[in-house]
């Protein structure tokens, strides 16, 4: 099987500091795959990694067989690959309609160009349309971002990063400070919005990551303890000592 | 030739260390509040006249430590009063008002002082030559320049490293946020940071007023160079800031004193090119062009290192 | 168009709302055509000349700030190199008998602010924010001053002129007059503006809001942000050449101070005042900031200084600028409650008002004697005679400046009150307040 995403010795070190110690990872093409840790672990500096805001100190990052570490992130993201935020990450000041827009506009192949009417662009408004719909925000289209509540928000940031039609999709905590209902909800976007695309989604919620994931590796102190089914993982007791504790669900 | 290059060094390293002065308070009110002071180099031109004003009134030496006390006092209120006010609206906006403020002071500086230099002489005490080098007399003042720069100098990296002030400066200097979590009056630290800055440049004003030109336009002239060094020090680099100021000080003093000139090297043009932009640059020396050399050093340093020499910060 | 499409997206614009807009930019058209009529008088022309340039220069300056978020204080750079490759242009095409008629030059203009802005904008664009407007300083220190070194190209203090009427003729209009030229004016201010106007509603214009709100996400959807800012650098610099070609051609001439600090703040000041949140806001900053230098500087010695002021007040107090204030009151006018704040607004006028004549009671006073202390104390200003020397101006101008602060400030705060309930009011009929 084809593997969408793998690290291959990745280490990162600011100063003298190791972050990441000798990372090895592979996700599949198609899984659905968790990476879950302690707090201060490392989670989202991989995140950061294999989406190209850093590059490692040391080993590779490949998207579908490519090597990618070391790329701008618009380049990485022009290869299939999108994150979403931990902290929500949007464009405040233009509404909701509007930032879908923007994340669509690459990837149907408008560019920079400044000669055509941004409102006569049919597949732009289509998919931008569909997206809207799909994160159930259309009633709240023409609300400047800035002013959505956070729910609302973290659905945008979701909508933003799957607007573009990358087939790799990297969430960051994305049910974070949300209640119950909420997480339900937003457990369900992300499984549809992600049929079919390969996801790697860092969580704290343990009833989201063994209900969403295929796979799920665990983080601690920037190295991998362990890698496997859900099964394997909750009854690993490696993870127990270092993370789940003992009543695990 | 040696004599040149002797004279123009000390030169250079006080044209350096004064801009240093302003360079220093400029980089930490940067680092730690965020925001660049447009209107720095206004309070060098503060202190200057005041200084100018309070020497003829009580003389020079009360002038030295009143008039950057009164320019760091009003610094000090520019911050309660107008950059607080302001902060919520972005760093954009902060920049503005510096601005705008730097504007307004040269104004008011017009206005009161007029558009002509004013004769801010030399104090008595030190108008002698401190020591005759070859043939040149090297005038005392000059040297009383560098002395109080290096004073200062020393004063702050001793206040800096050694003192508890000095310890929450170094931490703002990186981590600006920490420092109001860990239960500092933010608000007061900023004051006095921003008093103090300007202060710094007030100094640096009130010296270099009687041996370099006070008049409204000062401010106008060393404020671009003095980001120029800032930038290609590395914005928010103390250290980058002192080598920039040596490096940019060095260079405008011996380019000044350097005549040499394309034509002078390889001869003069055809007088087919005599009228054209082509005779211009051949025909340009270098002590003409010692005004802009600070502003092509941005240009490069930008091309191949955007950073600064020794920048760390991204803006 | 998809079904979806069709429940989710933004309707698409009805013919009625298709109608009035381009219709509004047909009145514009015909307003600019009549404008003469009413005001037919050479410095009225002049006057409007002036703006119509100011408004290019300004939307120019506003594609950077405004729209990608980049704050520059050198931009009269492109501005003043489009004058003077226009004027060497206006030369050239004179002594060679080139058919090209004047009209032709404002493009010449925006070809060498885009050909520089082109060559330099790449470094420029590097950075953003703080660094971005150092660089943009330092550039166009580098270019002011080389200005007196390349004397041939810049002419050095005097500047370099030429002479507009020696071009080919169009329709037998030589382009002597001032009427013609307030024309020529009117006709690129409107393409120019259509032509910005436009470039706002490109992806191209929508990533540079992008790139101004969140550099970083950009690139997480795709894009350059590096590409992006220079390429609105670029256009930025095309525009503000043609105003400064057309300021050539006004002046027929163009010297260093084109290029100066002075006019990098002007258009700054403009743009600001007018508001950089909305297109039209330095359309009005433009028409506000020539109106009023050319107005004060008749009033008042000091003019520069209330100008300064003007900017500092609205950058502490109105962010938005003049547009921005009025835009606020928006969802009031449409809510129905805005005549809750307009009876607070009033009484706010009378100590805000007296505060300000205190303080330019004072700053005349003091300017009096600090500039022209031997003259007669009578002096005149903003139009009305006063004796500078009489100890009753001095306790008055202290009075009113500290009387007028302390009552505005309550009566602001009176404001605030009444802004609170039309606003909660104004909610509650479902529009956002």
């Amino acid at each position: 099987m084809n593997a969408a995403i793998e690290l291959r010795g990745v280490e990162k070190s600011f100063g003298n500091i190791a972050i990441i110690r000798d990372i090895n990872l592979s996700v599949a093409q198609g899984e659905r795959h968790a990476l879950i840790g302690p707090n201060g672990a490392g989670k989202s500096t991989t995140f950061n990694l294999i989406s190209g805001y850093m590059a490692p100190t040391s080993g590779s990052v490949l998207l579908h067989g490519e090597v990618i570490s070391g790329l701008p992130p618009y380049q990485i993201n022009r290869r299939g690959l999108s994150r979403s935020f931990q902290v929500t990450n949007v464009f405040a000041n233009m509404s909701v309609w509007e930032n879908l827009r923007c994340a669509v506009l690459w990837s149907s192949g408008q560019r920079y160009a400044f000669w055509k009417n941004i409102d006569n662009l049919p597949e732009v408004r289509d998919r931008t349309a569909q997206i809207l719909a799909d994160i159930n925000l259309t009633a709240r289209r023409d609300v400047p971002a800035g002013l959505l509540t956070y729910a609302e928000q973290r659905a945008l940031e979701i909508g933003i990063t799957v607007a573009g039609r990358a087939d790799v999709i990297l969430l960051d905590e994305p049910t974070a400070g949300m209640s119950h209902a909420e997480t339900e909800r937003a457990v369900a976007l992300i499984r549809r919005l992600t049929e079919g695309r390969t996801l790697l989604i860092v969580e704290h919620d343990m009833s989201v990551v063994f209900g969403l994931a295929d796979r799920i590796s665990v983080l601690v102190y920037g190295q991998i303890i362990a890698s496997g089914t859900p099964e394997e993982i909750r009854g690993n007791p490696r993870v127990r000592e270092a993370y789940l504790g003992e009543e695990a669900a | 030739m040696l004599e040149l290059i002797v004279i123009s060094t000390l030169n250079g390293v006080l044209f350096g260390m004064l801009l240093f002065l302003m360079a220093s308070g400029l980089t930490v009110i940067f680092s730690m509040l965020g925001v660049l002071n447009f209107a720095h180099a206004s309070f060098y031109m503060l202190g200057a006249f005041f200084g100018f004003q309070i020497s003829r009134w009580l003389g020079f030496w009360p002038a030295l430590v009143i008039a950057p006390l009164l320019a760091g006092a009003i610094g000090a209120g520019v911050e309660r009063y107008g950059l607080r006010r302001v902060h919520k609206n972005g760093h954009v906006a902060e920049l503005l008002f510096t601005f705008g403020l730097a504007f307004v002071i040269e104004d008011v500086v017009q206005i009161i002082w007029g558009k002509s230099p004013v004769d801010f002489r030399i104090p008595p005490l030190l108008d002698f030559p401190a020591f005759t080098i070859f043939s040149t007399n090297y005038p005392a003042y000059k040297m009383f320049m560098l002395l109080v720069s290096i004073a200062i100098f020393v004063g702050l990296l001793i206040v800096v490293k050694k003192t508890r002030i000095g310890l929450i400066v170094q931490a703002a200097l990186t981590h600006p946020h920490m420092v109001g979590h860990l239960g500092h009056n933010v608000g007061r630290v900023f004051m006095l940071v921003f008093g103090v800055g300007t202060a710094l440049a007030a100094v640096a004003g009130v010296i270099a007023g009687p041996a370099l030109v006070t008049q409204s336009n000062m401010a106008g002239l060393l404020g671009p160079i003095l980001f120029v060094v800032v930038v290609v020090g590395g914005l928010g680099s103390l250290p980058g800031a002192f080598v920039a100021s040596l490096l940019i000080g060095l260079l405008q003093t011996f380019a000044v004193s350097m005549n040499g000139s394309l034509a002078g090297a390889f001869g003069p043009l055809s007088p087919a090119y005599a009228s054209t932009w082509l005779a211009d640059i051949w025909g340009v020396t270098i002590a003409q062009i010692a005004p802009i050399m600070p502003y092509l050093l941005l240009v490069l340093i930008l091309a191949f290192r955007p950073m600064g020499l020794l920048g760390t910060r991204d803006t | 168009m998809s079904e979806i499409a069709s429940t989710a997206a933004p309707p698409l614009p009805a013919t009625t709302e298709k109608l009035r807009f381009y219709g509004t930019w047909v009145i514009a058209a015909i307003a600019l055509l009549l404008l003469p009529q009413i005001f037919g008088s050479g410095s009225s022309l002049t006057t409007f000349s002036l703006i119509g340039i100011s408004i290019i220069f300004s939307l120019s300056y506003n594609i950077l700030l405004g729209q990608t978020g980049m704050l520059s204080f050198g931009h009269a750079v492109y501005y003043g190199l489009g004058g003077f490759l226009a004027v060497h242009a206006i030369n050239i095409i004179g002594a060679n008998k080139l058919p090209l008629p004047l009209p032709i030059i404002p493009l010449i203009g925006g070809l060498s602010g885009l050909t520089f802005a082109a060559l330099l904008g790449w470094v420029s664009t590097q950075r953003s924010g703080t660094a971005f407007a150092m660089i943009s300083l330092g550039v166009a220190e580098l270019i002011a001053s080389s200005a007196l070194i390349l004397r041939s190209f810049f002419g050095g203090e005097a500047g370099v002129s030429a002479n507009r009427t020696k071009l080919l003729k169009l329709f037998g209009w030589n382009f002597g007059p001032q009427i013609q030229i307030y024309y020529l004016v009117a006709a690129w201010t409107l393409i120019a503006v259509i032509a910005m106007y436009a470039l706002t509603r490109t992806p191209l214009g929508r990533m540079c809001n992008a790139v101004r709100d969140n550099p970083e996400r950009v690139q997480f959807v795709g894009y350059n942000p590096h590409i992006v800012r220079y390429l609105a650098f670029c256009f930025s610099g095309f525009f503000a050449g043609i105003a400064g070609s057309l300021a050539a051609i006004n002046f027929e001439i163009a010297n260093s101070a084109y290029l100066g600090a002075e006019q990098s703040g002007t258009v700054l000041f403009a743009t600001y005042i007018g508001g950089i949140g909305f297109f039209i806001g330095p359309i009005v900053g433009a028409i506000f900031v020539t109106l009023l230098s050319l107005g004060l500087s008749d009033l008042t010695q000091v003019w520069q200084l209330y100008f300064g002021l003007i900017f500092i007040a609205v950058v502490l107090f109105a962010p938005g600028g003049i547009t921005g204030l009025l835009m606020m009151h928006r969802p009031l006018l449409k809510a129905g409650t805005l005549p809750k704040v307009l009876p607070s607004y009033l009484v706010a006028l009378v100590p805000t008002l007296a505060m300000i004549a205190g303080l330019i009671l004072a700053i005349e006073t003091i300017v009096h004697y600090t500039v022209n202390p031997g003259d007669d104390p009578h002096i005149k200003a903003f139009g009305v005679n006063f004796d500078a020397a009489s100890p009753y101006i001095w306790a008055t101008s202290v009075i009113l400046l500290i009387g007028g602060f302390l009552v505005a400030r309550r009566t602001w705060t009176w404001v605030g009150h009444a802004w609170d309930s039309a606003s909660s009011a104004a909610r509650e009929t479902g529009i956002a307040a």
